[in-house]
């Protein structure tokens, strides 16, 4: 007997794993203007279970695979014909659309659809947690190591180039992080929200820090409250998890905004 | 003459089929001042990339000196409204010492900024700041792209009055894209007068007085106005490839 026999702890520890994890790679995708390629990732994940099962691999790699390859291509192509929006929206859709059809045409497997699109965190197993947290901490490693690279790469392509940075180079890095984020996130929130859990802790912290470093510190703690939160809520309310922890989350934004916007005032 | 910081040879790109820059031949030695002019697409900014090493050029070479050192003050910087970065965060990207950053500050005028965020900037006191970020990298090779833009005339002076001083100071190299022909006659060294080649170069006197100059930004006092209704019909080809490299 252990504290980890109880699926809630289990969830929990899950849950800050990936917290901690998305905060950091959610200032980015902010950063960056990513969401929409957050979006056509975390779809793909979909495709990733899909293409597991069909091939009778575990499902995590097949994620994982199946993310890196969408992200590399999405980051890749160049949108000549169309804006980039446009693009990474019919990538996205395409690849949630195109899960849910191979899905349906496997007979003999059944899965949880609603465990894929909106995480299941309260079946989190052990050898989960060692996945979940093993690749968050791969993730958090990947950004301390090259923050400031990175941090550059993002202010000015051109001026990091002039002090010696591969751009490209830090841009496969992100989207690399970005797909592993996906795979380990896709079982605690599910393939819709993983970019909500980028993108809204991130936002959150923004109304009310002034250093990216702090940004991005701030955007672990939400991202971890709302994972409390949310499966405190799910717990006494009978809601669904991945969403009660993303609904916390929007409401730390809102509650952070109106803290922004009283100091501003103030100042 | 030292060893050449940076030096290309014939130099040219092609991007998706258009050629926007052919037979390229430049040399920037140490301790001067260089300024590119050209009309809007005659191809600075693209060549200033091809410099900095932003892009690989299509045809020919450049070649870069081992102890090369670029500062480089882009055109502009747009720092999205969601990454929060004071002054002093920023500069901390190219020196970790505070004291190199307070002292940088204080050598653009900007002393005691430190703590302001770079989205409170005025335009004038943001150039400065890249400007900052810039020498901090301690530089052997300044480049600025258009830098004054957007700057009133009195702060567009003094701004290319600091850039001599450095000069001055650091004993660096300073390239230049101008499209204020004033400013470029009051401080260059030397002229490289671009329009998808190079079409003349030399100190500015000697520039202003070619027929290739004169072709692009016309006589006199109105050349600054000539610059933007100058006579497209100038050839870009090679019919005149004696007069380009003196």
């Amino acid at each position: 007997m252990s504290f980890l026999d109880d699926f809630l702890v289990r969830a929990v520890i899950a849950g800050i794993g990936v917290a901690m994890a998305a905060g950091p790679l959610g200032c980015f995708v902010v950063w960056r203007r990513m969401a929409y390629f957050g979006d056509a990732t975390s779809h793909a994940a979909l495709l990733g279970v899909v293409l597991a099962l069909a091939v009778e691999m575990p499902i995590l790699p097949g994620v994982a695979i199946a993310a890196v390859a969408m992200a590399l291509t999405v980051s890749l192509a160049s949108g000549e014909r169309y804006g980039a929006d446009t693009m990474l929206g019919v990538a996205a859709h395409a690849a949630l659309a195109l899960g849910l059809v191979a899905l349906s045409l496997m007979p003999n497997v059944r899965v949880d659809l609603s465990g894929y699109l909106f995480g299941d965190i309260l079946s989190v197993s052990r050898a989960d947690l060692v996945t979940i947290w093993g690749g968050a901490a791969i993730i958090v490693g990947i950004l301390l190591w090259r923050w400031s690279r990175l941090l550059l790469a993002t202010l000015n392509e051109d001026l990091a180039v002039s002090t010696g940075v591969n751009t490209h180079f830090e841009k496969i890095v992100l989207t690399v992080a970005l797909a592993l984020l996906v795979a380990v996130a896709l079982q605690v929130v599910g393939a819709l929200l993983i970019t909500a859990m980028l993108i809204i802790p991130a936002a959150a912290a923004r109304a009310v820090t002034g250093s990216p470093e702090a940004m991005a510190r701030l955007a672990v703690l939400v991202g971890v409250l709302s994972v409390l939160a949310g499966l405190e809520a799910s717990y006494h309310l009978d809601t669904p998890t991945g969403p009660s922890i993303v609904t916390a989350s929007v409401v730390a934004l809102v509650l952070t905004s109106m803290i922004g916007a009283i100091r501003g005032r103030k100042a | 003459m030292n060893a050449p910081l940076l030096k290309t040879d014939r130099m040219g790109v092609t991007l998706t089929g258009n050629r926007i820059l052919s037979d390229i031949n430049i040399e920037l030695q140490p301790n001067e001042i260089v300024t590119i002019v050209g009309p809007n697409g005659s191809g600075k900014t693209t060549l200033l990339r091809l410099l900095i090493g932003a892009r690989k050029p299509t045809e020919g070479t450049i070649t870069r000196a081992a102890n090369l050192r670029i500062g480089y003050v882009p055109q502009k910087l747009t720092i999205d409204r969601t990454l929060p970065l004071s002054v002093d965060r920023f500069l901390s990207l190219a020196d970790t010492s505070r004291k190199a950053r307070s002292h940088a500050l204080e050598r653009v005028n900007l002393p005691g900024l430190e703590k302001r965020q770079m989205s409170s900037l005025s335009g004038g006191q943001f150039q400065r700041a890249l400007l900052a970020q810039a020498l901090l990298r301690k530089p052997n090779l300044l480049v600025l792209d258009e830098a004054a833009q957007g700057l009133d005339q009195p702060g567009e002076a003094r701004f290319y009055q600091l850039i001599g001083e450095l000069r001055d100071e650091l004993g660096c190299c300073v390239l230049m894209v101008s499209h204020d022909l004033h400013v470029v006659m009051a401080s260059s060294d030397r002229v490289i007068c671009l329009n998808g080649h190079v079409c003349c170069e030399g100190t500015p006197t000697v520039v202003s007085a070619t027929p290739e100059y004169r072709a692009l930004f016309g006589y006199g006092t109105e050349g600054a106005l000539a610059l933007y209704r100058h006579d497209h019909d100038h050839s870009h080809h090679h019919d005149h490839a004696g007069d380009h490299h003196h």
